[in-house]
């Protein structure tokens, strides 16, 4: 650090800004999440110890509430389906009405929101009631604790990424949600345009670009001008409900077709989707594969090739396809003025995908950032430049059209799709009846003609109107889209002169009561949680630990003395017992004595290993058996019993 | 009318937007013919400065003046990046009352003619060729239109630039209407 820094008037940093918190960049992603950070221009995904640094989007719930975060959660939800909740996203800022369409293919029990409260729909997780909010709070609170684990410093403000395609319910619900987890949102960012800008500043790339973002569960295509330091989005579209998971559900539907059997329940439908994600994953490498699913009580076998699991999917990245041209057509572009295309998400491997992309737009995409990590690092370098000072500059659009009912249930557009944001336009609306005292205002957004066939935000009405003829009021009502992409409405009687501004909040947002609630919870228990959630995340690994000792001895049991038995089944009553108290210290404990008891017989297990395969079978088929059954142990792994007891 | 200084001299901080037209604000000569490269660059130097994201961890109320002052310029640089919307801008500012949905010359008869006739083609045309056939007869219209406008503003025939404003507001509208049958055809609209 220089010794002495000269500032301009006005920019002189604020005090502490060097010693503080840093600014962090979130891709809260529908199935994975990554953070990242920047500092001087050079930004760096963070990893764990195992350098992993996707972390599950996934949430597991303890008996006693407390939320367990990312990969531990992701292995439960084999074991403890109803305790688990994934692909959250999906429903960020929806109502129950809105997703009765992909109810069928969620992992969990959904319910309509409580009387009285905002019309967010909730879900039921191990008999609690919780709303996605909250549940991506949870997600957020963990990715902002690891965050300070490796930084070592307090972070307390983000940069978090949304789908460009992501509508209003949907922003201010992820920033409700990182409220909730004590993260001060600097910015919401597309994760388009966050790609851009990850890809931009590190190639230097100029002209006409067009990203192709397909993740998890959402699509987004934007197009981009890039020019020495400015990313200006000339048009963005996308399916908010089109993703990866749409893969996997196509896969997991022919599986269960071919097995014909009784209906699935949630648990088995739940571990074919499961497959299902394996089963593209393989087969974005391989030709083809046979993979196993626990089904009605037994094993079932299923194989697939790639020809087949292409046709299965070639629906699905054709709607993307469309999208895209429906985008280059509006913005008046072809696809050969398009000077490259940069692919994001990790739907974007699949090799269909990359070979459908590559043929309308006459090139070979550039994945040459890994298409995981780049939303993250573009949100990171714009952490720094928000509160650093940058030359960069983002102009960003609103993706979809705000418009307001009028009568006979149409939508007038008030702020069209592909509008630069900030953006404000007021349009003046009269009253059709002698004496009219009020009007109703009803903020959609969407691009159909009727109403009902748009998404609808808000409703308010503007009073006090000063009876006169039918005609005469003039009432202006303004549509004020902010940076990050919120809209605010207000309304306002101009003939007399009369103001009344209504500031509007999405009715699938939370309301500020409930919010405040949580708020207050949140922080009550947040030192309870931390310790909960420790306790709970010590009991998980010591029943997974207990687990494969207990497959280990099943299989190879015979390899132990009766008195080596007896003493590791001695360890593994004690860690039981460790287990059932709430002594987080005496779990690990015990699970230590429990691993150092075992070692020789690990040592055993291994030399058997080496002594069958010196009888003919291949080392490698070994290793594969080997890797196998440890999966299958894993899989079989009961669950702590102080988590199955319930509360 | 001035454009007033962005940023107050001595204490730095941003200042709320003014009252300026939008070629002030943009710093271009108040005319139809707009140089789109000058256009472009003077936009991107003034968000450069003035964009929201500059202000993220400075006071509420430089914030707002921010949001603001970046709301008067996504509109100055979106009315007069557009041909139609900056000829409906420009003759506003000249005195002439452009009605909505530009039906200052609705009765025209050579107009309602040329769209009918349009319409028909384009609701006959089935395949994609057919269709892309009236868009380009279409945007060959608007560039004629466009150049026409450029013409009549410079004589000052406000007249004549209220029947143009109706016509491109007719093409415009039957361009959008080949968009969407592109889309119907492609399967996805």
């Amino acid at each position: 650090m220089a010794l002495l820094q000269i500032h301009e008037p006005g920019e002189t940093p604020a005090p502490h800004e060097n010693d503080a918190d840093v600014a962090v960049g979130i891709d809260l992603g529908t199935t994975n999440s990554v953070t990242a950070v920047s500092v001087d221009g050079k930004a760096e995904v963070l990893r764990d110890e195992d350098g992993q640094a996707l972390v599950p989007s996934v949430v597991a719930y303890a008996p006693d509430g407390s939320p367990i975060v990312g990969g531990l959660a992701k292995r439960l939800i084999a074991m403890r389906p109803d305790s688990v909740v994934s692909s959250i996203k999906r429903l960020m800022g929806r109502g129950i009405a809105d997703i009765k369409a992909v109810a069928g293919h969620l992992p969990f029990a959904v319910e309509p929101a409580e009387e009285g409260g905002s019309k967010m729909v909730r879900i039921n997780v191990g008999g609690r009631k919780l709303t996605p909010v909250e549940v991506s709070g949870h997600i957020l609170s963990a990715l902002k604790e690891r965050a300070e684990d490796v930084l070592d410093r307090e972070v307390t403000r983000a940069v978090i990424t949304v789908p460009a395609y992501f509508d209003d319910a949907a922003r201010t619900a992820t920033k409700d949600a990182a409220r909730l987890a004590g993260l001060e949102v600097l910015r919401l960012v597309n994760e388009p345009t966050a790609a851009a800008l990850a890809y931009g500043l590190d190639k230097e790339a100029e002209g006409l670009y067009a990203v192709y973002d397909l993740g998890g569960g959402t699509f987004d295509i934007s197009l981009l001008h890039m020019e020495k330091g400015v990313f200006q989005v000339l048009a963005t579209g996308g399916d908010a409900a089109l993703g990866g998971d749409d893969f996997d559900h196509a896969i997991a539907e022919r599986f269960l077709k071919d097995w014909a059997g009784e209906a699935p329940g949630a648990g088995a439908v739940k571990q074919a989707i499961a497959t299902a994600r394996q089963v593209k994953e393989d087969l974005s490498g391989t030709d083809s594969g046979t993979w196993a699913l626990d089904l009605g009580g037994e094993q079932q076998h299923f194989t697939l090739d790639r020809t087949a699991f292409e046709s299965l999917i070639a629906p699905l990245v054709w709607r993307t396809l469309r999208i895209c041209e429906d985008v280059l057509d509006e913005a008046g572009v072809s696809p050969e003025a398009v000077k490259g295309v940069v692919l994001v998400g990790g739907s974007t491997r699949v090799p269909l995908v990359r070979r459908e992309v590559a043929e309308l737009f006459g090139r070979e995409p550039l994945a040459d950032i890994d298409p995981d990590e780049v939303v993250a690092v573009g949100a990171a370098l714009q952490a720094e430049a928000l509160t650093r000072g940058s030359d960069t500059l983002l102009l960003d659009v609103t993706p979809l059209s705000l418009g307001i009912e009028t009568m006979g249930g149409l939508t007038e557009k008030i702020i069209p799709r592909n509008t630069p944001i900030p953006v404000a336009k007021a349009q003046e609306f009269t009253t059709y009846q002698d004496g009219q005292t009020a009007m109703a205002v009803h903020v959609v957004q969407g691009e159909r003609e009727m109403v009902d066939q748009n998404r609808s935000l808000a409703r308010f009405t503007l009073r006090g109107i000063p009876p006169m003829t039918a005609g005469a009021a003039r009432i202006r009502v303004t549509y004020a889209v902010d940076a990050d992409g919120l809209l605010t409405v207000s309304a306002r009687e101009e003939a007399t002169g009369t103001e009344q501004s209504i500031e509007v909040k999405p009715s699938y947002g939370l309301s500020e009561d409930e919010m405040s609630r949580m708020l207050y919870d949140s922080m009550k228990h947040a030192k309870d949680d931390m310790t909960r959630r420790l306790l709970a995340e010590a009991r998980v690994e010591a029943g997974r630990a207990l687990g494969a000792v207990k497959a280990a001895l099943e299989v190879d049991g015979d390899l132990l003395s009766e008195g080596e038995r007896d003493g590791i089944a001695a360890l593994a009553a004690a860690a039981e017992a460790a287990i059932a108290g709430d002594d987080r210290d005496a779990i690990n404990d015990a699970v230590e004595k429990l691993e150092e008891g075992t070692r020789t017989f690990a040592e055993k297990r291994m030399d058997r290993g080496i002594r069958a395969a010196l009888r003919g079978v291949e080392v490698e088929r070994l290793d594969k058996a080997a890797h196998e059954r440890d999966d299958i142990a894993r899989d079989c792994v009961d669950a702590p019993k102080s988590a199955q007891a319930g509360d | 009318m001035t454009a007033g200084e962005p940023f107050c001299a001595s204490c730095k901080a941003v200042q709320p937007p003014g009252q300026a037209d939008h070629f002030l604000r943009l710093g271009l000569d108040r005319a139809y013919d707009v140089d789109e490269a000058a256009l472009e660059k003077s936009y991107f130097r003034m968000q450069r400065q003035l964009h929201p994201d500059r202000f993220a961890t400075r006071t509420a109320r430089e914030k707002t003046f921010s949001q603001s002052q970046a709301t008067s310029l996504n509109d100055a640089y979106e009315t007069l990046k557009d041909p139609l919307e900056r000829a409906v801008y420009l003759a506003r500012l000249m005195g002439l009352n452009v009605l909505k949905e530009g039906c200052n010359a609705l009765n025209d008869p050579v107009i309602l003619m040329e769209a009918m006739e349009m319409r028909e083609a384009l609701a006959e045309a089935e395949t994609a060729e057919d269709v892309r056939d009236v868009t380009e007869r279409a945007q060959g219209e608007i560039a004629d239109c466009e150049s026409e406008l450029s013409q009549a503003f410079d004589t000052g025939d406000l007249e004549r630039v209220a029947t143009l404003i109706t016509r491109l507001k007719y093409l415009r509208k039957l361009a959008d209407e080949t968009r969407f049958r592109r889309a119907q055809l492609r399967g996805v609209n």
